[in-house]
């Protein structure tokens, strides 16, 4: 347009002649956008913009692609004439007509080109030959004529960027037109560039030539080297058909062997002795500490409950806007502690399979061959062989610690019939439906064959092989407390084969604590709930039977009685505390039912050293059955024994000179049941063992409670009973002993203690109003929501801010549009304007004219 | 008449075993009497059954023998007045229908005596049926008076019946509770309850006379069941329960009960007696007792006996002094002197810690011995079970919030670091000298440790200051161990168990600490 185009557009047209940098630089066109903050590490892209720049290049944009979408509007397509010099007038048409079949001839040979490309073909341009141009090209290269350059270079160009005629044409029209100084330096420029790039090219194909040189002689080098390697490897008669082979192949074989061989895996460090004993007294001290924890039971944690944090914001109205979503890691009754001692446990026993089976390799390689040999269930066969092995391993360690119960079998006897015993038995055990399942299963077999069915049936319905194994071993955890309730209630009872199945029990119920709680908890109360019948009705019950004894011994056994509060053992010590309130001493029998629920209460509560007053008054009651003169005492027993009354001699020695005669032993536990005693002397022996027991269980209380606060109180009618009641003169020497060092435990205890006050409160601490600080590790993220959450709020913050740039563009579309139309309108009103002043002005010349023509005429006339 | 008899007897014992069952040939011989007067000997083999060693037998006699008597009483056909003796019946010049009534009275007479004697009979089936059939003669004797009516008072009632079935009931050698409470239906009724309270208050004056008050532990328990079985009606306007219908006296009934039960009492009673009758002494005997102060001689006498027998005069003694304004000295110190180590195992501990929380829960009681019984009451809480422990020690916690001075027993901040022995003294009875103020409740910390959790959490309220709000101990009051068991196990069953970690090898393995079991006991 020969119009002056806008003062905008003008800026714009200066700003393109201009660099970046120069733009950049200028204050005039630099828009710097304030911060509110400044955030240290944090990189803002938007802090400089570049308003004319970028307003510049939007509108250059519309004009690309808005304006033309506009003018073409309601506008039909159009043909476009694209035939080679149509319109150009200077050519002459023969000439027009070869080029236009060459350029045909290209286009073909180009598509073709592009799929074929080992067929060499004839290139040609303008009908020469390209191969011939192109050394025609390198001859020129070589030597420099600044005359002929200026044609070769158009060649040159022209062998380029394929032959476009118009272009050349053109150029060639410019050049004609142009000064040639000029044209000429640009030349040699792009020249300089064309022949440093050929020279690269050349040197680039000379180092692949030498390379490809160099890797044959290295092929050919390896293949003398590997001829020997396979020399080693191979036989001869290979090695000759590998030489037939391609050596290629054989070295990818061997890089991708060597490629896919399995790596040596960092393996974790073998242990020292030392190390797996740390490790263990780690673990031990961990459960230790466990157990203390659970000791202390929530009193603790009521007093050590920390201080919720408050925030700057927070009203103290009560309103958490967001609550604290991490689980406290808190200690939760053993939860934590549980998976992992399970585990544990059963990697050691693990441990211990794979040691005994060890030990049966060594020992006894025929037997596990004879196993093998007979039996068909071989996978079987190495878990039950190691079970084997483990059952002499504890065998032997039993041996070692009760040399009494084993003494009249040697050894290799045990050995012999363990071992026949083995071949007997069946390997595989159905797991029993019912008790008498079970019973039917064991009876008949001795205590070890019992133990070795148990352990084999525990094996072949572990969990782990099948679905429903997993309830049919709850069950045997209750049918086995059954029958080991019946074993103790059989007469006589027996005890040793319950002894050796304690480890089953045990076993099982860290397989199911769960159940083994539930089935200990039912036993419990059952036998409570009996004697709480009796006890509504007659007033008193009869003291448990053994079986219950051995179940409270069990429980000990298998669960934690430190604990402050536990499932299963507290109900325990309450039976036993009913038991010795509730039951009165009629009978020697009764006396050492007693003393075992004693000796249960001392262990349950040896760890904690919680305080059980009717252990206390127990033991009293048992010694106050020991003293002769009754009247005036300066204690007083408590309920069930009675200060005096038909049964309060049963311990009071009938014959002091007996005591001479007596020794030490430990009391049977048939004893509770029935005890045949025919001689004076034989009583009176007993009589002196069951206090003997009392005083040894007296000792262990008075050390137990010495950190009570009350102790001397507690202590004190027993005192007085050993001090002055008690005949210690008649007794033997040892019990003499016992008795002096109870007293002098008690004795020594501290009487004096501090008087009473409230513990020491925290003062309640000011509300501290300063934020919440929290270690931020991603800047610049969104926290405190799931994944998911994030993810959505940043897909709408994302279409917010797409919604609202698509806002702005489609509003600078319609003012770019707006805009055009104006000028459109105001172009076409100044073309009328123009037209209009054009037609008055030719209207004008032409009056003009007429008028002259007649004032000439006029002036004629 | 006495040839045919003889005859009856022998053709009787002749067909007893094979013609007829008995109780087919009793009501058959019963129903000829009834109908015509002909058949009146038969009257003796009737009697004869009642004598029969088979048990069946005499039960059928005993209801033939109601039968028969009682239709006679009801047609008039009993002699009515005062009987001659049967020897003179035959000589005496009077109408035949006068010598049958004459003859049916006198086996009348004797029918009932056989019935007495068979109340004390071993057999209880016999017993039962006697005394119903003697109670149903008492029943229509009432109705139809065999007393002349013009000599006698205004109403009459078969009072020697009663009298002489009382007297068999109170037996000497033998435990008549059953008998007795199958009596006490007839005990509903006003005035059989008016003349056994009075046969009964003259029984026991003859038969303790004729001891010279010696202790006869069934006899009187036999009076005691007896007595404890009367239960008088509550409001005067019920005596509306007759055998026999006649206007009642309820001023009179009270005072008979009241003289009757202190006519009981006066005498020495055996210990469980006691204990019996302190249980219901103030629910069912006080309040029907005109004058209740009379019986303060009794439960004083029982206070001072000592052990459970004054915990349950406790409750006697707390009616007369709430409602009838019995001043007792030195209450409280002998409520003191009753804490003793039994009293957590008793039966009764629930009612006495009722009550001792009554008597306790005045304000205005002295600082020292509020303090006193806290002290105590926590000394003792060293050999008490646990789920009296869980009731004790909220009682002791309330004691010290009712008394706020008392606070000093568990926070005497003054003297905090001086180490001192206890200054209380446990044997001291009395409460004002035992310098029980001046200790503190070290009880309750040792009790801290006990092993049983809610025990060691009720303790350690002592830690702090005491809430303002007193526990209720009332549903704690009859705790029994099985209860709390039983609590323990409700209370948290889904969390997970857990587990020994020392693995068990052997049965007397020592858990935890040392094998205490394993030491002492072996496994024979």
């Amino acid at each position: 347009m020969g119009k002056p185009p806008k003062k905008k557009n003008l800026a714009d047209k200066v700003r393109k002649t201009k660099t970046s940098t120069e733009i950049k630089n200028n204050p005039f066109e630099v828009k710097i956008n304030r911060k509110k903050f400044d955030i240290l590490g944090r990189k803002s892209k938007h802090d400089v913009g570049l308003p004319g720049v970028s307003r510049s290049k939007a509108i250059n944009k519309r004009k690309e692609t808005l304006l033309k979408e506009y003018k073409t509007k309601d506008k039909a397509n159009k043909f476009i004439d694209k035939r080679f010099g149509e319109y150009d007038t200077k050519m002459d048409p023969e000439e027009k007509i070869l080029q236009r079949f060459s350029m045909e001839r290209q286009r073909t040979q180009d598509k073709k080109d592009m799929y074929n490309l080992n067929e060499e073909e004839e290139l040609t341009h303008y009908g020469q030959s390209l191969s011939e141009m192109e050394k025609l090209n390198d001859m020129v290269d070589s030597d420099d004529d600044a005359d002929e350059k200026g044609v070769l270079s158009a060649e040159l160009t022209a062998s380029h960027f394929g032959g476009g005629g118009l272009l050349r044409r053109k150029t060639q029209g410019e050049k004609d037109n142009g000064g040639n100084q000029r044209a000429k330096s640009r030349q040699e420029l792009i020249e300089e560039l064309i022949l440093k790039s050929k020279q690269e090219k050349r040197e680039r194909q000379n180092q692949k030539e030498e390379s490809q040189v160099l890797t044959e002689k290295l092929d050919q080098d390896w293949k003398s080297i590997q001829g020997l390697l396979a020399h080693k490897n191979a036989p001869k008669a290979d090695r000759l058909e590998e030489e037939d082979k391609p050596k290629l192949d054989e070295y990818d074989m061997m890089v991708r062997e060597l490629g896919f061989e399995m790596k040596a895996q960092p393996s974790e460090k073998m242990k020292t002795p030392e190390e797996v004993a740390r490790e263990e007294r780690e673990r031990l001290q961990k459960l230790e500490a466990d157990r203390l924890r659970r000791m202390m039971g929530d009193v603790v944690e009521d007093c050590t409950k920390t201080q919720a944090h408050m925030s700057a914001d927070d009203l103290n109205d009560g309103f958490i806007l967001d609550g604290d979503e991490k689980p406290t890691l808190a200690y939760q009754d053993g939860k934590w502690n549980i998976n992992e001692e399970g585990a544990k446990i059963e990697g050691d026993d693990d441990e211990e399979g794979g040691e005994g089976e060890s030990g049966e390799e060594e020992s006894g390689g025929e037997e596990e061959e004879e196993g093998s040999g007979e039996d068909s269930h071989s996978d079987l066969d190495s878990e039950q062989e190691s079970e084997g092995g483990e059952e002499e391993e504890e065998e032997e360690g039993e041996k070692d610690e009760v040399p009494a119960t084993k003494s009249q079998l040697s050894e290799e006897e045990r050995k012999a019939q363990a071992e026949a015993a083995k071949a007997e038995l069946p390997y595989t055990f159905k797991a029993p439906e019912s008790y008498s399942d079970l019973k039917g299963l064991l009876q008949g077999h001795p205590a070890d064959h019992q133990c070795i069915i148990l352990a084999r049936t525990q094996k072949c319905n572990h969990p782990s092989l099948a679905v429903g194994n997993k309830l049919k071993l709850q069950k045997l955890f209750g049918f086995l407390l059954e029958y080991v309730g019946e074993l103790a209630s059989r007469s006589p009872p027996e005890l040793s084969t319950i002894d050796k199945m304690i480890t089953q029990l045990y076993g099982l119920c860290q397989l199911f604590p769960e159940a083994a709680s539930k089935a200990m908890q039912t036993t419990l109360v059952d036998s409570a709930h009996r004697m709480e019948d009796v006890l509504e009705v007659k007033g008193r019950a009869a003291f448990p039977q053994l079986d219950m004894l051995i179940y409270l011994k069990i429980t000990a056994l298998l669960f934690p009685t430190s604990d402050f509060r536990h499932p299963v053992t507290t109900p325990a010590l309450l039976y036993i505390s009913q038991a010795l309130t509730k039951c009165p001493v009629m009978s020697l029998e009764d006396v050492t039912s007693g003393l075992v629920l004693c000796c249960l209460a001392v262990e349950y509560v040896s760890f904690s050293k919680r305080f059980c007053p009717e252990l206390i008054n127990f033991l009293l009651g048992v010694l106050h059955l020991a003293v002769q003169d009754k009247t005036s005492t300066g204690y007083s027993v408590v309920p069930p024994f009675r200060q005096n009354g038909k049964v309060s001699d049963l311990l009071v020695l009938s014959d002091p000179e007996s005591s001479q005669t007596w020794s030490k032993k430990t009391l049977p536990l048939s004893a509770t049941q029935t005890l045949t005693l025919t001689t004076d002397l034989d009583t009176d022996h007993y009589r002196l063992s069951a206090v003997a027991t009392c005083m040894d269980l007296l000792k262990h209380c008075s050390s137990l409670y010495r950190e009570l606060t009350s102790y001397s109180h507690i202590f004190q009618p027993i005192t007085t009973l050993l001090s002055k009641h008690l005949p210690i003169k008649t007794y033997p020497a040892a019990l003499q002993d016992l008795h002096g060092e109870i007293l002098a435990t008690i004795s020594g205890s501290l009487t004096s203690r501090p008087l009473l006050v409230f513990q020491k409160k925290k003062p309640i601490p000011l509300k501290l109003f300063t934020p919440k600080i929290v270690e931020v590790l991603d800047y610049g993220k969104k926290r405190g929501n799931t994944k998911e959450e994030r993810e959505k709020e940043r897909l709408n913050h994302k279409y917010k801010k797409e919604f609202k740039g698509a806002l702005r563009e489609i509003r600078k579309d319609t003012r770019f549009l707006a805009r055009e139309k104006l000028n459109e309108v105001m172009g076409r009103d100044a073309e009328r304007k123009r037209k209009v002043k054009e037609l008055f002005g030719s209207l004008a010349t032409q009056e003009g004219e007429w008028k002259a023509l007649k004032r000439r005429k006029n002036s004629r006339h | 008449m006495a040839a045919s008899k003889r005859c009856n007897v022998s053709s009787e014992n002749l067909t007893v075993n094979d013609v007829k069952t008995p109780k087919i040939d009793i009501n058959g011989k019963v129903d000829l009497i009834i109908q015509s007067k002909k058949h009146a000997n038969d009257v003796f083999d009737v009697l004869e059954y009642l004598q029969s060693e088979k048990e069946k037998n005499v039960v059928c006699a005993i209801d033939g023998c109601t039968k028969l008597f009682s239709t006679l009483l009801e047609r008039g056909e009993l002699y009515v007045g005062k009987l001659p003796k049967e020897e003179l019946l035959i000589g005496g010049d009077r109408s035949a229908d006068e010598k049958y009534c004459m003859f049916m009275r006198h086996r009348y007479n004797g029918c009932l005596e056989l019935l007495l004697e068979h109340i004390s009979h071993e057999s209880y089936q016999i017993k039962e049926s006697a005394l119903c059939a003697l109670m149903q003669f008492a029943s229509m004797e009432g109705k139809f008076p065999l007393q002349d009516l013009d000599w006698s008072e205004h109403y009459s009632f078969p009072r020697e019946l009663i009298q002489a079935v009382v007297e068999r009931l109170l037996s000497q050698n033998e435990d008549m509770a059953l008998l007795i409470s199958r009596f006490q239906e007839y005990l509903d009724m006003e005035d059989v309850r008016y003349y056994v309270m009075s046969s009964v208050r003259d029984n026991v004056g003859r038969v303790m006379d004729k001891t010279k008050g010696a202790v006869m532990p069934i006899y009187q328990n036999n009076v005691f069941t007896l007595l404890s079985n009367i239960n008088m009606p509550s409001q005067e306007s019920e005596l509306t329960n007759y055998l026999v219908k006649q206007e009642g006296q309820p001023a009179e009934h009270k005072r008979t009960f009241e003289r009757l039960w202190l006519g009981f009492l006066k005498y020495k009673l055996p210990s469980n007696m006691y204990k019996k009758v302190l249980v219901i002494l103030h629910d069912s005997i006080l309040p029907h007792i005109s004058n209740p102060t009379l019986m303060i001689d009794f439960l004083t006498a029982a206070y001072d006996v000592g052990g459970a027998i004054s915990l349950l005069a406790l409750n006697g003694l707390f009616v007369l002094i709430h409602q009838h304004n019995l001043d007792y000295p030195d209450f409280y110190k002998k409520l003191y002197s009753l804490l003793e180590p039994s009293v957590f195992h008793v039966k009764y501990r629930a009612r006495f810690f009722h009550l001792a929380n009554l008597f306790l829960s005045s304000t205005h009681l002295p600082v020292y011995l509020v303090a006193a019984f806290a002290k105590r009451l926590s000394r003792l809480a060293l050999t008490a079970p646990p789920a009296v422990l869980l009731m004790v020690l909220p009682f002791i916690c309330n004691l010290i919030r009712r008394h706020p001075a008392c606070r000093v027993l568990i926070h005497r901040p003054s003297a905090a670091d001086e180490a001192c022995d206890d200054p209380y003294l446990m044997e001291e009875e009395d409460p004002s000298q035992c310098h029980a103020l001046e200790s503190s409740l070290w009880e309750i910390q040792t009790l801290q440790k006990h092993y049983h959790p809610d025990v060691a959490t009720a303790a350690m309220a002592i830690n702090k200051p005491l809430s303002q709000q007193e526990d209720a101990i009332s549903e704690l009051l009859e705790l029994s161990t099985y209860e709390l068991m039983e609590r323990d196990l409700k209370h948290k069953q889904s969390k997970t168990v857990p587990l020994e970690f020392d693995p068990a090898t052997q049965l007397l393995q020592g858990s935890g600490g040392v094998g205490v079991l394993g030491l002492n006991f072996s496994l024979e």
